[in-house]
Formats: C-alpha cells, structure tokens, sequence
C-alpha cells in the first residue's frame, strides 16, 4: 500500500443515536446529530481546507480556513464549529470562499519558510496541501518583519520543537490537554509574540511536564512538531497496522516504513484500545530492534564458565535437542521444564507449553504471569468463574466512581490513564467521575491537572486484605449492599456468611486502623462513595497481586463489587491492569503448569482427552512445577534442564541469590531471547530472538482482546520465534508441521472453547476480538457477566486478613515496595537500550525526609539497602511522595537488581512472589556491595563470544 | 529456607488462608492437590507433622487418604 495518512474527519465523531440529514455540496448525507459540518463533509468524502481542526480534539475555529456557506444564514461560519442541521444546505466550494482561504493562506504563509523541498514534512504536510488546495500562488505583502530563523528546540531525543514553522493553532496544546492530559504546553505571548510553550519561556521540552506521548507531534500539522527520525530518514512509503509489544493497555499503531526500515509508529486511530493515544514506549522506543547488542546467531557452551561458541541453526537445534534427550534419560522426564513469556505472540507461548506437554513429557511450563498476576487468575476464577477482567477500556467512559488499588497508571498503563484522566476531568460536558486511590505512594493521578482524588488512602504495604475488609465492612453494617442484584445473581448463603464476617466488629475501620494506618474516617467515606455514587469501576494492578495475599485481595476486590452490584454493565466492573503486553495471552494459552489453555484443569480427564487425541500423545495428569518451585528442585539436584522464552528471571524474580543458585544447578539452561540478558549468564545454549517487528501473531491485552501483530521486516535472526521452537520441537522428533501462525492460532480455536470464533481471517475483519467469541458471541464480548456469572451464581469468599510473615524489625525497620516508571518497561532490557534513558537512567530509592534525616542521607546520596535476602546500593531521592517507614525504588536496571533484596515469599494461593513488602534498612554508602562487585565480574566473563579463527 | 522448610510455611499458609472456609481441612488438602507437583506432594507427605498447624496437618493427612485412595 502507498503511504497515505490516516483520514482526519476534521472534528471528533459523535456517539448521538439521532440521525440528521443534510446537503452538502448537491448532495445528502446522513450523520449523528452533534457532528460538525466538516465531519459530515469528510463522511461524505468532500474535503474542506482546514488547519486548527484534527479529529482527536475539539473544534477550536480559530484558522478561518474551513469557512463554508450555508442557506439562510449569514455570512461563512467556520464549518467546524458549526453542528449539523436536518435540511441544512452547505456549499464548500464557491468563488467567494475561494477568495476568502486564498486570503487566509496567503497571510500564513507569508510568515512560513519556504523551504518545502528540504522540509522533513514535505509531502506530509498539512499546510503545504491546504496551500495547494485554495490555489495559492503568490504572496503579495512586502514582509518586514516574522518568526523566521528562531531557535529550535531539540532537547527531546525523539522530536524537534521549530518555532519558526509554527502557524500557532494550538493544536499541540489542545492535545497535550485533551488526548494525553498533561496540560504541559501552553501559549505564551498574545498576538504577534504568541508562541507555544512547553511550560515557562525558560523550559524546553525536555525541562518541562511533557511526556513525550507523541500526541503534539500527531497533532502539528506542519514541521514544528516532527520525529527526528523522519528529518534523519525521510517521509514513509507505506504502513502497517500492528500492535505494542509493551504495556497490557496493547495499543494498535501504524507501523510506518520505508522498505524494510521503520520510520515511526504512529498511533492507529481505529485502534479500540488507545484510541489513536499512545505513550513514549510505544511511539517512540523502539530502537532496541536494531540495537547493536542485539545476538543474531545461535550460541552454545559446555559450561557456564566457557566463552560462547556461534553456531548455524541447524547445530543449535540438534545440539539442543541431544542435551534435552541426555538430560531426561539420566534424570527422568520430571526434570525438563520450560518458561512461556508474556512478551511473546499467543501462538509462540501455546507452542512452548506444548513443547513441554507433548514432547518434554510433564506440565513443567510456566510463565512470567506467576510473577504478576497469578493471583488474578485464581481470585476471578473463583469468584466470577473467569480468570480476566470484565470490562473493555471504552466502559470507563460510564464510570461515575473509579477506585485504583495498587496500580499506578500514569506510569505503567499510560494510555489508559490518559482515557481515565479525561473522564476524571469530565471533559465530555457531564460532571467528572469520582476518584478513591488506595495505595501507600502518593501516586501521579492522586493530583494532576483538573483532577484531585477525592480519597486517598495510604496504606501501609501488605494491608490490603484489612483496607477491603473495612469497606466491606462499612458496607454491609450501614445498609449499602445492593441487595437486589446479590439476592438475583450471588448465592444468598455465602453472601450472608460473608456479610457476617465482614460485620464483626473486629473488621471496622476503626479497629483495623492501627493495622493498615489509613484514618477510618475517610477509609468509611471512601466505602460510603464507591457503594453509593453511580458506577463504580475498580482497576488494580501488581500492588494488589505481589503480595502473600495476592489471591486474596483480588477476591476481596470481588467481592466489594458483587456486594455493590457493580458487576455485568458499562461503567463498573474488575479491571486487572496488566503489566505486561500478553500477560492475559500467555495465561489464555495455557502456560500455568496446572491447566490447558482456557483454564480448563489439567486433571479433567475430557479436556486432557481433547488435547491428546489432537496431539496424538498422551498427557500427564498431574499438575507441574510452577517457576519458583523449578527453582528449589534444582537447587535439591532433581530439576536439570530449563527452557526460557522471552523472559529474564534472574532480573525479574525475586531473591536473586537463589534465583542464580538454582540456575546454576542445572545442566542446561535454553534463553531464547533478543539480547545476553542476565538469566543468560547462567545459560549453555542462546537461542536468538525476533522482535514483534519481525513476526507474525497476535497479543492479548488486558480487555481480553486480541490483536494482531503482524511482520514489517525480516527478522534479523532469520526465524521468527515460533519458528525456533517448531524447528527444536522437530528436532526431538515431533511432527509439527505450521507453515504460518494462523495454523497456530486455528488449533488454540479448535481446542479452547472461549477462542472458538478466534481466526486471523476474522481478526484482520474485525481489527480486534475480545473473547469469548462463540456460537453465542460471534463478535467477541466487550462486558462480562452481563446475565449472570461465567460460574453461574457469584461466590462470595471470606478474606480473612492474615499478616506477612515479612516483619520489620530493629534491624530492618522500613519497608520496601517496588514498581515501574512510565519511561522504562520491567527489566528494561528493552527501552534500557532505547533514548528512554534519558528520563530514567538509574533506579533511586525514595524515601520519606523523616527516615531520610534520621539516617543522614540527602537526595543524591549513595544509600545502602539492605534487607534479610541481600543488599544493594543506589541512590536515594527524598520525597513525601512516600509515607514514613515506607521505601520505594524501580527494578529497572540490572546494575541495582532490587531483587537481591526482595524475598521468596510468595502468595499462599499461587506462589506469586511478594515483591511489594520487604523489611529493610537503608545507611549511607561509599561504594557498591560485594555482591554487585561480584555480579559485575560475573557479567563480563559471562558475556564473552569466542572470536572465529579463519582457517588458513 | 530449603525445599521442605518452605513447603512446610507453604501448607501453613495455606490453611491460615482458608481458615474461614466451610471445611477449612478440606480446602487446604484439595489446594493442595490442584496445585502442586507430585514432587512436593510426595515431599510433604514423608515430613513429620510437627512444623504444621493443627489444620494443616490435619489436611496433609487427608492428602495422604486420597493420594492412597486414587
């Protein structure tokens, strides 16, 4: 397909039911009420000039280009301003307005370089194609004075500010505002001297609030906003449509390319997901694909201690397969296993489970889930009957009251929280939804531009179960139970039982207070607006799941929304915010060690027969070792062998010490992956990875849509990843035959009920599916639970709250609870090798200035942190962003790994690692521990390839 | 903590999780049972009872009748 940017219609679309029809131009046309005249005008197919008008934002009539004339009325409105009328009649193009655009063009560019054929725009340029369009020919005014030659402003590492291109049509500010929310950009200066400003004259973009969403520079209709990488390279010939492989939000984008090189991502309008928003991971951090430490070439080693040795494919495979072969006749088929990853397609992480079914012997597979949100698939199984959330992100739109339990989204689901942010600003003319944050940091959404929570509960980590208890609490002792939709949809009894517990006065806000130390006051306020002002949605995230009562928090969060009755329409629901790009895929697919995919138990002997009769083997019935139970079989000696896709466990898992004691007890350990990440310190074989650029799947986000990913180049490597895993699959003898993943995809369908409508032919129809897709819901299913629970009756489970057996103490006094920034994505692998660094170029521990001055240490300082796992060092920031006793920092960078730190204790539900409660204690520092001196040593000589010696 | 100790805090915790189910023994075993390896199954079930809850224990006991009886 030859380039073409996406259509603007000119002025946002309107969701009015009623029907107006009008003429435009000679010829009707039938449009929602509340629509501009120039968006029925783009409907109909005719183009009106325009400039400050772009379908992501308001109307702003300010360019006085899109002027039309209507009968009856006076004068020429500006079309996109002016709503549609039934019967209206509308002329676009008469001598008149002519004269009157070639007026107004002839004034802007009058003040505009003429540099078109050097220009990074030139041939994407909104105002060189209005220009063309009006007919203008000449400037006639002697200019004396412009904006020509003033500075640009290129301090961002993904685009440039050119003051002199700017036609000052707010449109960048309208966006920041509108689309990302932010609000860093401003006009300053009136009339001649107006200029946009990201913020005071003294800021540059970098210095400033901005972001870096991308939203301004989508916006700009000429060169003043415009991606480095296109003044480099030049305009695209051609785009394709695909999906982020960052966040769980699963943005669809516009993979914009010249030949096989991208040129940008740009996001996709019709994308269901984001809307056509997008965050500085996806729009711009992409870098790493080509990066030079990218390995392209299989490598083997006979020890760990032994450089690496380049090899073919073909040795790699056979190799690989002769080692999994030795290692189970000596050891037994129990002591193979194989990791699936969240950052993989749907397709490639079904083949790695069922590699490790089929062909390995056992249910040895997991997936980097059991890190994040394990807890989710047991608590929403047990509670609805479905392990995913209930709602698609348009429901937010509807919500009336949004509670946030330990999820941060500006930082980790940008995008999304863009989309929360607008309704919480009420930008749509009603009044703005009501915000609850329950969390122990005074997080970015708790007070942003136009938005103030109306609670925040800050408490103290590990208390979760308490705080929702307490709710619960206030909600069944002061009547505020939807009686009616739990008598209808709920059991009664274990309602009852629930509403029992919950009351006990052992349960009251102001009893537990001493516990969680949120204030019971606004901890019942709180109870009191999320039962009682319209719908109330929950989304939550890893601080609710990573803890030793993950499973539980989720059920408690179950709970509160079925004893509300926010459950089975827009607006309410349990939204888990995923953190990763295919967190809910990997699940769907099957990669926990207990079930088939669609979560279908692994001991039912009729699932297990469907599968066997498929595969032509037969299975185990038995449940399989989870990641850190691998962990501890390999470090008694039993487990041997361990194949790792797409994951970075040594960086990612908790207790690095014993993370790196059970690797290095096996006696092959597989990374399948884009670059030496550290888990591959401890590997034999490397198996180099594909991109999400250089392959064909799908994704599936944290709304249960699937999305299709598609090939924009070859991949590097030269086998796409499910490719890999076929070839080893082959070469241990087993007869797979995919010639494409859409055969891949077929058989999931084919065997897993909730996918039965799931095809690539459909996929590229639809754009999306959100499952289930059945017989029943041929197109997907946007809401869950809508007539009544997946499970049948809703179930109420008791959460008893039942304290971490982390304590802090004398000699760990504070508590730690880790997470992720907006510019960096999990282990960092990724956007560590992207410009993103810039905004993040080392993890810093926030602490509180009581604990900060009690310990000498002032932001800047290095710290000691030390817990009873491990202890690192990095440097502290001091903030009340924090509460006092509390300790934040990010895992983001190999060189701190927060993860020495962390413990292995785990959800008792899942084993899902409890990363966000861990007793430390922080001192001053002069230099790195032992550990990381060690670490640093083990990382170079891990690393080494042997060079080739051409033979003479 | 090796394999056993941590097996060991694993049933424990288990059962002060489901203390307020109906049949708290009952849920703990069939935890169990849906959840683990054969391995830690096996692990668990040759360890003496003394680091268990009352609960726990009680539940590893019907663990081992229906490990015998399947």
């Amino acid at each position: 397909m030859t380039y073409q940017p996406q259509k603007d219609f000119g002025t946002p679309e309107s969701r009015s039911s009623e029907a107006v029809t009008l003429i435009i131009d000679g010829r009707e046309v039938t449009v929602p009420a509340g629509s501009s005249v120039m968006r029925a005008a783009a409907e109909q197919g005719t183009s009106i000039p325009k400039l400050c008008a772009t379908d992501s934002v308001k109307s702003f009539g300010s360019c006085r280009l899109c002027l039309v004339e209507i009968d009856g009325r006076k004068g020429t409105p500006a079309s996109c301003t002016t709503p549609v009328e039934p019967g209206m009649v509308v002329r676009t193009q008469t001598p008149h307005l002519a004269k009157l655009r070639k007026g107004v063009m002839e004034l802007y560019i009058s003040d505009h370089p003429l540099d078109c054929l050097t220009c990074a725009a030139n041939g994407d340029c909104e105002l060189q194609d209005q220009a063309g369009a009006v007919g203008l020919r000449d400037v006639r005014y002697d200019v004396q004075a412009t904006h020509l030659g003033l500075e640009k402003d290129q301090s961002n590492p993904y685009f440039d500010f050119d003051p002199s291109k700017c036609i000052a049509c707010s449109r960048c500010i309208r966006a920041c505002d509108e689309v990302q929310g932010t609000l860093a950009l401003t006009m300053e200066g009136r009339g001649w001297d107006s200029k946009i400003s990201a913020g005071f004259a003294s800021d540059d973009f970098m210095g400033s609030e901005c972001v870096s969403c991308g939203a301004c520079v989508q916006a700009c209709p000429t060169a003043t906003l415009v991606e480095k990488k296109v003044v480099e390279v030049g305009t695209p010939e051609r785009s394709v449509v695909t999906t982020c492989a960052y966040c769980g939000v699963g943005c669809t984008f516009r993979a914009e390319m010249r030949g096989e090189h991208l040129v940008r991502m740009v996001p996709y309008k019709d994308g269901k997901a984001n809307r056509g928003h997008s965050c500085v991971k996806g729009r711009f951090a992409w870098g790493y694909a080509q990066h030079q430490e990218r390995i392209l070439k299989p490598m083997i080693r006979q020890s760990i201690s032994d450089p690496w040795r380049e090899v073919e494919w073909d040795e790699a495979f056979a190799y690989t397969a002769s080692e999994l072969k030795r290692i189970s006749n000596t050891y037994g088929k129990q002591s193979l296993g194989g990791i699936t990853s969240s950052r993989c397609t749907n397709e490639e992480t079904f083949l790695v489970q069922k590699l490790v079914r089929a062909g390995f012997g056992n249910n040895n597979v997991d997936t980097c889930a059991r890190v994040c949100h394990s807890p989710t698939g047991y608590g929403l199984k047990t509670t609805f009957g479905t392990s995913a959330g209930t709602q698609d992100f348009d429901s937010v739109e509807d919500s009336d009251v949004i509670l946030i339990i330990g999820a941060n989204p500006t930082d980790g689901h940008p995008v999304f929280a863009s989309r929360m942010k607008r309704r919480l600003r009420g930008q749509d003319g009603r009044p703005p939804a009501k915000l609850i944050v329950i969390d122990p940091r005074r997080t970015d959404i708790v007070r942003s531009p136009h938005i103030e929570a109306q609670h925040h509960l800050p408490l103290r980590p590990g208390t979760n179960v308490a705080v929702l208890t307490a709710m619960a609490h206030v909600i069944a002792t002061e009547g505020l139970a939807d009686e009616a939709f739990i008598r209808e949809r709920c059991d009664w009894d274990e309602y009852s039982h629930w509403a029992e517990f919950v009351s006990q006065a052992r349960n009251s806000p102001e009893n537990l207070q001493p516990v969680t130390l949120v204030e019971a006051d606004e901890l019942r306020a709180a109870a009191r607006l999320y039962a009682t002002g319209g719908n109330g949605a929950i989304y939550y995230g890893l601080g609710v799941t990573e803890h030793s009562q993950g499973s539980s928090t989720v059920m408690a969060i179950a709970n509160l929304a079925m004893a509300t009755g926010n459950i089975g329409r827009r607006g309410v629901g349990v939204n888990p915010l995923r953190g990763q790009n295919n967190v809910q895929g990997a699940c769907d697919m099957g990669s926990f060690p207990h079930e088939l995919s669609g979560y279908r138990h692994i001991s039912d002997g009729d699932t297990r027969r469907l599968f066997e009769n498929d595969w032509g083997v037969s299975l185990d019935p038995e449940p399989g070792l989870r990641i850190p139970n691998m962990l501890d079989a390999a470090v008694d000696g039993v487990f041997k062998a361990l194949y790792i896709q797409g994951e970075d466990i040594l960086h990612s898992d908790p207790n690095t010490k014993h993370v790196s004691a059970g690797l290095a007890a096996m006696e092959c350990v597989i990374v399948h992956d884009l670059f030496l990440n550290e888990t591959a310190h401890y590997a034999h074989i490397f198996l180099p990875g594909s991109t999400f650029l250089e392959k064909n799947g799908t994704f599936t986000n944290a709304e249960r849509r699937i999305q299709p990913v598609r090939k924009v180049m070859t991949p590097l490597n030269g086998l796409e990843d499910w490719e890999v895993t076929q070839k080893l699959a082959q070469a241990m003898g087993l007869d797979w035959n995919y010639s494409h993943p859409s055969e891949i995809m077929d058989e999931i369908a084919r065997l897993t009920p909730t996918f039965a409508g799931v095809s690539f032919d459909r996929l590229d129809e639809e754009g999306s599916l959100q499952w289930p897709v059945t017989e029943d819901a041929p197109d997907g299913t946007p809401t869950m639970h809508v007539d009544g629970f997946v499970r049948g009756k809703g179930k109420f489970v008791v959460t008893d709250y039942v304290p971490t057996d982390e304590k802090t103490g004398p000699r760990f006094p504070l508590l730690l609870t880790t997470g992720r920034i907006l510019s960096q994505y999990n282990v960092g692998a990724q956007t560590r090798r992207t410009e993103n660094v810039v905004w993040h170029a080392e993890d810093l521990l926030e602490i509180h200035p009581i604990d900060a001055e009690d310990r000498g240490v002032k932001s800047g300082d290095w710290v000691r942190l030390a817990s009873r796992a491990g202890e690192t060092t990095l440097r502290a920031t001091v903030t009340d962003r924090v509460a006092p006793g509390v300790v934040y920092t990010t895992f983001h960078h190999a060189v701190t790994q927060a993860n020495v730190v962390t413990t292995d204790y785990s959800d008792w539900a899942t084993n899902c690692p409890e990363y966000k409660v861990t007793a430390v204690q922080i001192s001053a520092s002069n230099g790195p521990t032992d550990w990381q001196e060690e670490y640093e040593a083990l990382s170079e000589r891990a690393r080494r390839i042997a060079i080739k010696v051409p033979a003479e | 903590m090796n394999t056993v100790e941590r097996l060991v805090h694993m049933v424990n915790q288990i059962a002060a999780n489901l203390a307020t189910d109906n049949d708290p023994v009952a849920a703990t075993a069939e935890h169990i049972l849906l959840f683990w390896d054969p391995r830690m199954k096996k692990l668990i079930l040759e360890q003496d009872r003394s680091g268990l809850s009352t609960v726990a224990a009680t539940a590893i006991d019907r663990l081992r009748e229906t490990q015998n009886a399947g």
